[in-house]
């Protein structure tokens, strides 16, 4: 009875593999993603709809192109042209000229990432790399800021702390809900939050690199609010305020530009929080999470070497 | 009772459904055996008996040179009929004694139950333990008695019994632990008597909560036994793991358990110790899960050693279809074999047969860095870092990155998104830093 006389398959060990697969991580992050489309659909209505349609649509027929172009597998069934396009879009204020937004995605897809060898070897998180262009580019473009539902044109609120423009700011109940003027995605901290959640609990990204983001802005801003004599709302202010919720949970903790070690994401977190408070408060940008970012992805393969985990069984570190 | 567990590792899906409730059945005995003679980690053995001799059950047939090797038994009586070369479910060629069963099931005449069992000294407990041919029955396959013996500088402070069976579909510990309970206390006993140490620690995974309360009823009332649930988690049963999750003692890079003051077995070669030295039976016989979804009807079986596969599944009703694979062991660390023809081993924990599927083969994509498999590594390795190094031919830096820590238990390999062999690249990576190691030895 030798199994009807054929040779069975033999394959080296495991033969068991998880379902997991980045198709399916990369449709978890949509998901989490939609609470935030919805708020920025909400607060900006149609203008929001047409950016981000824009944005992921170019997203995914630039990556389409430059891959065929590069003769590479075309990959855009794995959805992270997608978020590349709907990242990019939450970035942006609903005012932005669509045609700007397409050059954005363009840009993020086709230097970002494409030009890096594709996803997983880019070293910049690519909608970051898209946002930064436009910035430099079309800087009264991309900060047409609008009030939300009536759009009628506004400051943000860290610009309005920036230039010490006077104007009344938002409560921090409004700041939280996202009823303030910003970029679609960065206005509602409680729809990044409940998709943060949603991506924790899948396990798709680890708690350290948004602690150590927010922590680090809100003990950096607490002791700047006390010598301003205005106590905790001050750093409540700077948590809810411009892209930090975005950052810290969408961006900050993007697989491919981050460090592998768990202790290169905390100290990855800690970069980016001080960075972002730099800027905010004596840079020349009312924001800095942006930036912030993209810097400490430069840093990550050196983070990784100098945070190497000990061996099991090794005592010290092997760095 | 007092809990443990490692650092890493991955969730499993257990599927020990189908056979964990399933009493032990006493396998067919074949018509013929085929006992390798290798069966353990060390010198393989030299037959001693002739092709056309008669031997007993129990009778040794093959033994080696050295310290570090373990003799084989007949485990039917009956005629030698061919000593040839086949192949074993290790995956290689090995040579084989045929025999060809009489069914008189005669024993070897000096095998009897012993009147004194607990008078006998540490030596003689190691010696009956060594010419009973015990290796470590979880799969290692490491000489009993070797693992017995004291050596120079190094006191044994505890043995851990290893009731984990984390590998998915093997049920056959945990059926040793329901039914063999007393035995595996008795052979806990000893092995404590042989290394000269007044603890034992029983490690189960609470995923046997029956297993947990039957261990620690026979324990109960003896000093110095406990019994420890641990969580489960992939690879909780891995030496290392087991011993951390059990004394919180780390095993030092390239050191041996007793280096920390600690013995491991298995519970079922505890069982074998027992039967060694209470009853002077050698290791002729085991029990096996058979199960997956390419076979009729799984079951935990009590089976002689040299049985082949193809017995096994016969028994259990046959093929429920075209099988893809047969896997000699746990899904996780075990090794497939291309045909069913390969006998039952000493260190044949289990046989997972699978059904052929209409899969897609994934296709491996490039890491995305998601670090699932550094977080799941109980090693505490950087498997992506690993592969990386091992694509560009890195040996040099992949050994300053301890790629021979690896134990090959496959975590890095379940969880990734991308598809990636990993192990295979790592054990590629371990093959080349052998090598190059050995070399530079020889200069």
């Amino acid at each position: 009875m030798n199994n009807q006389g054929n040779l069975l398959t033999v394959t080296p060990s495991p033969h068991l593999h998880s379902s997991n697969s980045i198709p399916a991580a990369m449709r978890d992050v949509i998901i989490a993603l939609i609470p935030a489309f919805i708020a920025s659909v909400y607060f900006f209505r149609i203008s929001a709809v047409l950016v981000v349609a824009t944005c992921i649509v170019t997203a995914v027929v630039c990556e389409m192109v430059a891959q065929k172009l590069m003769k590479r597998d075309v990959t855009v069934n794995d959805y992270s042209a997608v978020i590349t396009g709907l990242l990019l879009a939450l970035t942006l204020p609903a005012t932005v000229p669509l045609w700007v937004a397409a050059i954005g995605a363009a840009v993020s897809i086709i230097i970002g990432k494409q030009l890096f060898g594709g996803l997983g070897n880019n070293i910049f998180n690519p909608a970051l790399i898209g946002r930064a262009f436009l910035l430099a580019s079309w800087p009264v473009a991309t900060t047409g800021w609008v009030t939300p539902i009536d759009g009628v044109s506004t400051a943000t609120p860290l610009g309005i702390i920036k230039e010490s423009l006077g104007s009344e700011l938002p409560g921090l109940t409004d700041m939280f809900i996202g009823n303030i003027s910003g970029c679609l995605g960065e206005t509602s901290a409680l729809a990044l939050l409940l998709g943060a959640l949603y991506l924790i609990y899948k396990k798709h990204i680890d708690w350290r690199i948004p602690t150590g983001y927010l922590a680090t802005v809100f003990v950096i801003t607490a002791v700047v609010g006390m010598t301003k004599g205005q106590g905790l709302t001050y750093p409540v202010f700077h948590l809810f305020a411009g892209g930090l919720m975005l950052g810290a949970f969408f961006m900050a903790t993007d697989w491919v530009t981050t460090p592998v070690t768990k202790k290169g994401r905390v100290v990855f977190g800690i970069g980016c929080g001080l960075i972002t408070v730099l800027i905010r408060l004596k840079g020349g940008y009312p924001e800095g999470v942006c930036y912030s970012i993209l810097l400490m992805n430069t840093l990550a393969p050196l983070i990784d070497r100098y945070t190497k985990d000990r061996v099991f069984g090794g005592g010290k570190s092997h760095a | 009772m007092k809990k443990g567990t490692f650092k890493g590792g991955v969730h499993l899906p257990g599927y020990k459904d189908v056979t964990q409730g399933l009493e032990i059945v006493t396998a067919v005995i074949p018509d013929k055996v085929y006992i390798p003679l290798s069966q353990h980690i060390g010198a393989p053995c030299s037959p001693i008996v002739q092709v056309g001799e008669e031997v007993k059950k129990g009778q040794k047939i093959g033994e080696g040179k050295g310290f570090v090797t373990a003799p084989v038994h007949a485990s039917v009586s009956g005629k030698v009929v061919a000593i040839e070369t086949r192949e074993h479910p290790g995956g290689s060629f090995v040579p084989c004694i045929v025999i060809e069963n009489d069914r008189r099931e005669e024993w070897e005449e000096t095998i009897k139950p012993r009147s004194n069992p607990r008078d006998l000294s540490p030596e003689e407990i190691r010696k009956i333990v060594f010419e009973a041919g015990i290796v470590g029955m979880g799969g290692a396959t490491f000489p009993a008695h070797v693992k017995y013996s004291p050596v120079e500088g190094k006191k044994a402070e505890v043995v851990v019994l290893n009731g984990v069976e984390c590998e998915p579909y093997i049920t056959s510990d945990h059926r040793v632990m329901l039914e063999k309970a007393e035995r595996v206390v008795a052979g806990l006993q000893y092995i404590m008597k042989a290394v000269d140490c007044g603890k034992g620690v029983i490690g189960i995974e609470d995923n046997k909560p029956d297993a947990i309360e039957v261990m620690e009823k026979a324990a109960s009332g003896i000093p110095g036994i406990e019994v420890m649930s641990l969580p489960e988690k992939y690879p909780q049963g891995s030496e290392k793991q087991l011993i951390y999750s059990c004394t919180g003692r780390e095993v030092p890079v390239g050191g041996l358990p007793l280096a920390v003051g600690v013995v491991v077995s298995n519970v079922g070669t505890s069982v074998a110790v027992a039967e060694a030295i209470e009853e002077g039976k050698p290791l002729i016989e085991r029990i096996l899960t058979l199960n997956g979804d390419g076979v009729k009807s799984p079951a935990n079986y009590l089976v002689r050693v040299g049985t082949l596969f193809s017995d096994l599944i016969e028994q259990s009703g046959g093929y429920t279809g075209e099988i893809e694979k047969i896997v000699a062991g746990g899904p996780m660390m075990g090794k497939t074999v291309y045909t069913d023809s390969v006998p039952v081993i000493k260190g044949s924990s289990g046989i997972v047969v699978y059904k052929k599927k209409e899969q897609e083969v994934s296709k491996e994509r490039d890491c995305v860095r998601c670090a699932k498999c550094v977080d799941g590594c109980p090693q505490f390795l950087e498997p992506t870092t690993l592969v990386k190094l091992a694509k560009r031919q890195q040996w040099e830096e992949a050994e300053k990155n301890y790629a021979l820590n690896c134990i090959e238990c496959g975590s890095c390999e379940y969880v990734c998104p991308a598809g990636i062999p990993l192990l295979q690249y790592i054990r590629r990576a371990k093959q080349e830093i052998t090598a190059i190691n050995r070399a530079k030895a020889n200069k």
